[in-house]
């Protein structure tokens, strides 16, 4: 399953939300999508699955043009914020009717999972907590069996023992039967383990789209006195610099340097780091 | 056993040294079967290529071995051969970051010496 987004623009109002996108999500892989609030993670996900109409540019599953195309929408899952289930279903309903119209949908597994997060079936949809209404999400999503599953903010409201338990369930989903996962969140520390393919999205543009190793590979941080930093740092190229007293901490793009002078510490970049910082740089 | 996520190394690093770190240890013995990939990243909630990466590393130097449908095995010698490189290794890893605190603190190599030595008689 290779879906292609070629020059993808989406204006809403005065917001360019897609500004000129190209992406392509090929692989049975993880894929992270992190952006800040209002970056254009949601509005992506939502042309993918023709929830949204794309101003201009093309969205394509195998070279097969997407949109309103059931052959395509079939085998992606989107979910997202909105959910279109009737006001009056209750959870267990939803998945038996899931069952019946998603040729794919495993209901065994969707009764399993209910169980291990404590899903109540016999509660209306709209009567479930923020953290629940979550769960049912999830659970939905994990038993869709789409080849392509498209995870918008998954863990909202979540609790952190809940969190685990997603995680865990995503990985052993993804062992079994490896799929094209696009996650998007803004927890970006508890998902730099999972995400083996980063792509960073900032006022509707694509500004990194790498393997998470090769992203935290490309720069390192430095601390030590201020003024052996300062000279250190002087003419590298500087993601961030912060100091505490007469100490000081330097993020620099490049590659890690073995030997550095005297009285210097190098360290790696992490992922919510390398993220804050990228976001903090002049567009 | 746990891995030390230090962030100060890949991921995959990590994984690997903790894996030798148990086989040194002996938690998993010579012949015997190690966690798969998917236990492994269930475990620590890493994408399983990056366990699989982690691993890949012991089996490249020859630490474990795949048995078709089977999994993962130490391998006989694995032990020894892993306490030759952390040997080599030790200088390194210990004795120059120890050296660079303790000019930073300001202590003689005579007087190192002899905390070496009080240290190992403990």
């Amino acid at each position: 399953m290779r879906i292609e987004l070629k020059n993808v623009s989406k204006r809403f109002g005065q917001t360019q939300a897609l500004d000129s996108v190209n992406v392509v999500f090929g692989e049975q892989k993880i894929y992270g999508l992190l952006g800040n609030n209002g970056a254009g993670k949601s509005t992506m996900l939502n042309i993918i699955t023709s929830r949204y109409l794309a101003d201009s540019g093309e969205v394509a599953m195998n070279g097969q043009p997407i949109f309103d195309n059931d052959a395509c929408l079939n085998q992606i899952y989107l979910l997202s914020e909105k959910s279109f289930y009737p006001d009056s279903m209750k959870t267990g309903e939803a998945i038996k009717w899931a069952a019946i119209f998603y040729p794919s949908f495993d209901r065994n597994l969707a009764h399993q999972l209910a169980e291990r997060f404590n899903l109540p079936l016999k509660k209306k949809i709209t009567a479930l907590s923020t953290g629940y209404a979550s769960i049912f999400k999830i659970v939905m999503a994990l038993s869709s069996g789409a080849p392509v599953l498209l995870l918008d903010e998954p863990v909202l409201g979540l609790d952190a023992g809940h969190r685990d338990l997603f995680y865990k369930i995503l990985i052993e989903r993804y062992s079994e039967n490896p799929c094209t996962i696009v996650i998007s969140t803004h927890l970006i520390a508890e998902v730099a383990g999972l995400i083996e393919h980063c792509v960073i999205i900032k006022n509707g543009r694509i500004v990194k789209d790498a393997p998470a190793q090769d992203l935290l590979a490309g720069g390192y941080t430095v601390s030590g006195p201020a003024g052996l930093v300062d000279e250190y740092i002087r003419g590298k190229r500087v993601l961030s610099q912060s100091g505490l007293g007469g100490l000081k901490t330097a993020s620099l793009s490049g590659e890690r340097p073995n030997e550095l002078p005297q009285g210097l510490e190098s360290g790696r970049l992490n992922l919510q780091e390398y993220f804050i910082e990228l976001m903090n740089e002049e567009a | 056993m746990q891995p030390t996520f230090d962030s100060q190394k890949p991921l995959f690093l990590s994984i690997a040294e903790w894996l030798e770190d148990a086989i040194l240890a002996g938690a998993y013995k010579e012949e015997s079967q190690v966690p798969s990939i998917t236990e492994i990243s269930l475990s620590y909630k890493i994408n399983p290529a990056t366990a699989l990466k982690g691993v890949n590393m012991l089996v490249d130097s020859g630490l474990l071995y795949k048995k078709r449908g089977l999994g993962m095995f130490v391998a006989t010698g694995a032990c020894k051969k892993l306490l030759r490189r952390r040997q080599e290794q030790f200088y390194e890893d210990f004795i120059r970051p120890l050296a660079a605190e303790a000019k930073r603190l300001e202590i003689g190599a005579d007087e190192l010496s002899a905390m070496v030595k009080r240290g190992y008689e403990q």
